[in-house]
């Protein structure tokens, strides 16, 4: 049996090497997903490049007008502190992962790069459309998420390519992030939803996963919320019982959800407007 | 004893005896290795030179093999040997009742899963490679993968396809109550989830027999399966058990012995397999999945006056265990109550889908789902509290089953009732609390306006140890010596299988409450040296090994009372045992048990045999059963219906124990029991469509986690039982009879929708939410 080689880099650059000197080699960052798939026997790659060494991956930077994450960022350094003050629906969806030791261990990079409809963190970066940062042999590129995800589980990263960050907008207002599983801690999403309320643009930004082939936005849900909220109102934006539900309806119709083992169609049409519109009344007031 | 959960353990049991006999709770001697992480588990097993096993199993439910080609995994680097149905030296097929299931599928596949080879090899991966390379041609077939279906289908299996059809007729048939309720039910196929993997390690010997050292329940009933394949005697297939991690009735079958074996003498080396969490999802039986449809009647006053029932269980593509679970099924489908007419009819058939054998509280958990439905349903018709339609109908000594059988022993069904009644329930949700304290949990699904609380009860009965005529024994060596600083030492030699429930410590206890001996060893149990001790299952080792245990040790204690009487020159009637050494009545003098064992070793051997019983005849009428546990268990749940999230806030139960020789032991059955109990209510499910598994991995098949675990209010009923060592019952099964049968309760009282499926299901009840609020 020929055991895989395993390449050790510290740079990114070193990381970027090792891909083009050893084709088919599989990128390593937390392994929560790529070491189940080898548990099971679906992967088999000659060659391993693990990052947990780059520490330039591990870095990240809160800015006034955006916030940088480097790929390597755990979720558990997600639901921390600093990064949850900025992005509170990232860090709400980041504790939703796994067990403390897969928080530990799984990168934003690794969600993004498996590209699973399930993958946690996606809604929300879909949400508030971030970029992110490739960088192969070329040098670096950046695409917008719904560029790098395309279709299940498959990307449009080269082979050689890393992720290497991910940039998004500063926006002020509230955000929450809504996931439903049969298990109350611990589970993959049958169907989740970001909302990002934007106070000084007056809109509203959806974001869902598990109930389409990658992460969707709600967009006919997000103008129809967009101009049903009047947001001037005292004590917060404010938005009818019927614009939400209205809303809810929207978001179901974005869905394109599947039945598989783990849940049904319907159901999960059904749940991820209600989650949706149970986070925006989080939001914004309920007018009687 | 009453014990909440989430605290400490020892100090919260209230009545636990610090100490080392009986009644206290001593800690087991095998906790802090398991706590640190440094018990050896059969996975753990070692030795040099040894190779490496894997086994290839049927990606298709149905198919012919045509061919099987193993010249491709032979051909790889390192690989020693190959095998298949066409190597097996002996008896081709195994069983626990019937061998009807074989060592490697040679022509037909009748499950997803099914093993068809098996290789050795140096490494692990090129085992895993070679498995892989082995070419089997299959020629696929429809499946038959529903059980009424089966029914009336051409047979799967020589055996036919029902493995077995049992009436009860009790009473006057054509008896009719004022009130009538009736129901479909449906309970889905558990998975044990233990979280030891199969592991073992077996090793040729020189007599051209086997050693394997094995995770198993029952060391002897694998011995005798492994030597018959092997077609070697008995005496040359030694066992000897290796570290369990769980059983919970999925290591009653063999699994990878046979293989093992075989591998070994093949290739002349120790050879060692584990299975991966996904090849154990294939590689052992799981719960019967059950289809239930009962009519209750019940005067106006509220008494029962008959139950109809028609239970069908889906044993898979083997027998297993199924004849005992329709048993109980049958037996126990009424619940705890006087029913004095009844009409049960009980199948249990053969499918193309996953074998289905022994687990936890088993044929008793699926009908508590039905008939514990039934009487709240009756309840609601009756216009009376559930709790008291219980209490009205609950069984009292004396009283008959439905299968005639007389209840001679401790009965006490209202007070398990009551017991779990009288708990205080826990505050009402609480809208400032965290959001991952209500359903939905970590996901933030609901707020204080999306919850709905429900509370469910629930009463179940089981029995304890083999039924219907089966001669169950136990034999138990005790030696008594003089150590070597002059204490005595205790030996206990039982092959009985630790497989968490605790025997290691109630061993120990009883030893130093009958001799008073502090220091007892337990010899490792095996096949070499001592006789069977049977299943670790059934909740019977307490009674069954435990009772040997007690007359070895009766024995003895006659014995040095006997010693002492010849160096007094008095009669043995003129001494007494007291506590640790016997004392002459007339002049008070005492010897000690050392003093008694200086001359000598004192050894003696027992076989421990329970009550006989008879097998259920042609209107399931007998004797069947040794004795019964009752529970009730009152499950307190916050619902969020629009989103059919659950969250169980609170199980309070009150359990009929007999006896707790070790309350802190009792307690960790209880509670892990209500997680295995709740985990069949709300998410454990084997998905299986068309016969294919779709999920065996922890990632999807979902086990509790301590978000999803309830506080545990437990009372246990101290009610000796005649017969039983100390009078203790079995504890092990209960807890996860009726804690889910609750859960469901408190769900339909939360939502008041049916909730006649279990698990329930997230769109089970959210979807029935739409339908009814559009």
């Amino acid at each position: 049996m020929r055991a895989a080689r395993v390449a050790l880099p510290t740079t990114v650059e070193e990381a970027v090497e090792a891909l083009t000197e050893a084709p088919g080699a599989q990128l390593l960052a937390g392994g929560t997903d790529f070491c189940v798939e080898v548990n099971f026997g679906l992967r088999r790659p000659p060659a391993v490049v693990a990052l947990r060494r780059v520490q330039e991956l591990r870095r990240y930077e809160v800015t006034p007008a955006s916030v940088v994450i480097g790929a390597g960022t755990t979720y558990a350094d997600m639901g921390g502190t600093e990064l949850s003050a900025v992005l509170p629906a990232l860090a709400a969806a980041a504790r939703t992962v796994g067990s403390p030791q897969i928080r530990n261990s799984g990168t934003l990079g690794g969600n993004i790069a498996t590209a699973s409809p399930a993958g946690d963190t996606l809604p929300l970066l879909a949400a508030l459309d971030a970029r992110v940062t490739l960088r192969g042999p070329a040098g670096e590129r950046t695409l917008p998420l719904g560029e790098i995800v395309t279709g299940v589980k498959t990307t449009s990263i080269a082979p050689d390519e890393v992720v290497v960050e991910v940039v998004v907008e500063r926006r002020t207002g509230p955000q929450q992030f809504l996931k439903v599983g049969t298990r109350n801690a611990m589970v993959i999403a049958i169907a989740s939803a970001a909302v990002v309320v934007d106070l000084e643009a007056h809109e509203v930004r959806v974001g869902l996963g598990s109930v389409a082939p990658v992460p969707v936005r709600a967009t006919e849900a997000e103008m129809h919320i967009g101009d049903a909220i009047d947001w001037r109102a005292t004590g917060g934006p404010r938005a009818s019982a019927a614009a939400l539900a209205r809303f809810g309806e929207l978001v179901g119709q974005a869905a394109s959800p599947i039945t598989d083992h783990r849940s049904t169609a319907e159901y999960r049409r059904h749940a991820v407007q209600v989650i949706a519109r149970r986070a925006l009344e989080r939001c914004v007031v309920r007018a009687a | 004893m009453t014990a909440n959960s989430g605290t400490g353990i020892a100090e919260r049991v209230t009545g636990a005896r610090r100490g080392d006999r009986v009644g206290d709770s001593p800690a087991r001697p095998d906790g802090a290795q398991k706590t640190r992480g440094e018990f050896a588990f059969s996975s753990d097993l070692w030795m040099d030179g040894m190779l490496w096993g894997k086994t290839l199993r049927s990606p298709h439910v149905a198919a012919k093999i045509r061919s099987v080609d193993t010249a491709p995994a032979l051909a790889i680097p390192g690989v020693r040997a190959v095998v298949t149905a066409a190597d097996v030296p002996g008896r081709p097929t195994f069983g626990l009742d019937v061998p009807d299931q074989p060592v490697f599928a040679s022509e037909v596949i009748r499950y997803h899963g099914e093993p068809v080879a098996a290789v050795a090899a140096d490494h692990p991966e090129a085992a895993r490679a070679a498995a892989a390379a082995i070419f089997v041609d299959y020629e696929p077939l429809v499946p038959v993968v529903d059980p009424e279906i089966a029914l009336e289908a051409s047979p799967i299996h020589p055996d036919g396809n029902v493995f077995r059809h049992l009436v009860i007729r009790h009473g006057a048939p054509d008896a009719t109550g004022d009130v009538v309720v009736e129901g479909d039910y449906e309970v889905g196929m558990q998975d044990q989830a233990f979280l030891g993997p199969e592991s073992g390690l077996a090793v040729p010997a020189e007599d051209g027999g086997v050693d394997l050292y094995i995770a198993t329940q029952w060391l002897h009933v694998d011995r005798d399966q492994i030597a018959a394949s092997l077609g070697v005697p008995a005496e040359r297939v030694r066992l000897y058990l290796a570290g369990v991690g769980g059983a919970f009735g999925g290591r009653e079958d063999v699994s990878l012995q046979i293989h093992l074996c075989m591998l070994a003498l093949r290739t002349g080396r120790p050879v060692k397999m584990v299975y991966a969490r996904d090849e154990s999802f294939f590689g052992h039986v799981h719960r019967h999945p059950a289809r239930m449809w009962y009519r209750h009647h019940a005067s106006r006053d509220g008494d029962l006056v008959k139950v109809e029932a028609r239970i069908v269980i889906d044993g898979g593509a083997y027998l297993s265990s199924s004849n005992a679970v329709i048993s109980n099924a049958a037996c126990f489908a009424p619940g705890p109550y006087r029913v004095p007419n009844a009409l049960v009819e009980g199948y249990a058939v053969r499918t193309n889908n996953p074998p289905c054998g022994a687990m936890r509280g088993f044929g008793a958990v699926q009908v508590c789902f039905g008939h514990e439905a039934q009487m709240d349903k009756l309840a609601a018709a009756l216009f009376m509290d559930p709790v008291e339609l219980r209490l009205r109908n609950a069984l009292e000594r004396n009283d008959r089953l439905v299968t005639g059988q007389v209840l001679r022993g401790a009965v006490p069904v209202r007070e398990v009732i009551r017991a779990a009644a009288s708990h205080p329930l826990p505050p009402p949700p609480d809208p400032a609390g965290p959001v991952t304290a209500r359903p939905g949990g970590a996901g933030a699904t609901a707020g204080p306006e999306d919850v709905r609380r429900g509370v469910g009860f629930a009463v179940s009965m089981k029995n304890i140890a083999y039924s219907e005529g089966f001669d169950d024994f136990v034999t138990a060596r005790l030696r008594l010596e003089a150590g070597v600083d002059g204490e005595a030492v205790a030996t206990v030699s039982v092959a009985t299988a630790e497989v968490g429930q605790g025997f290691v410590t109630l061993a120990a206890q009883i030893v130093r409450e009958e001799l008073g001996v502090a220091r007892v060893v337990l010899a490792p149990p095996s096949t070499v040296d001592v006789g069977s001790a049977g299943s670790s299952s059934a909740s019977r080792q307490t009674w069954m090994s435990g009772g040997a245990l007690q007359l070895a040790c009766a024995t003895l204690r006659a014995e040095l009372v006997v010693r002492a009487a010849e160096l007094w020159e008095c009669a043995a009637t003129q001494c007494l045992f007291d506590d640790g050494d016997v004392v002459r009545a007339a002049t008070g003098e005492r010897l000690s048990v050392p003093d008694l064992l200086a001359p000598a070793p004192l050894e003696t051997e027992h076989e421990f045999h329970h009550r006989p019983t008879r097998a259920l005849d042609a209107d399931g009428q007998g004797d069947a059963h040794l004795s019964f546990m009752f529970a009730a268990h009152r499950a307190v749940v916050d619902v969020d219906p629009e989103l059919g999230l659950v969250r169980v806030v609170q199980i309070a139960t009150g359990q009929d124990v007999g006896k707790a020789i070790n309350p802190v032991q009792v307690t960790g059955q209880i509670e892990g029991g209500v997680a295995q109990g709740i985990g069949l209510a709300v998410m454990e499910e084997i998905v299986v469509t068309e016969g294919h598994v779709r999920n065996p991995s922890f990632t999807d098949y979902l086990l509790p986690t301590v978000l999803d675990m309830p506080d545990v209010l437990a009372t246990v009923i101290e009610e000796p039982e005649p017969g039983a060592p100390y009078g203790a019952k079995g504890v092990g099964e209960p807890p996860t009879i009726s804690s889910g049968p609750a859960v469901l309760a408190a769900i339909r009282d939360a939502t008041g929708f049916p909730v006649t499926r279990a698990p329930v299901r997230p769109e089970d009840i959210a979807l029935t939410w739409m339908r009814r609020t559009s």
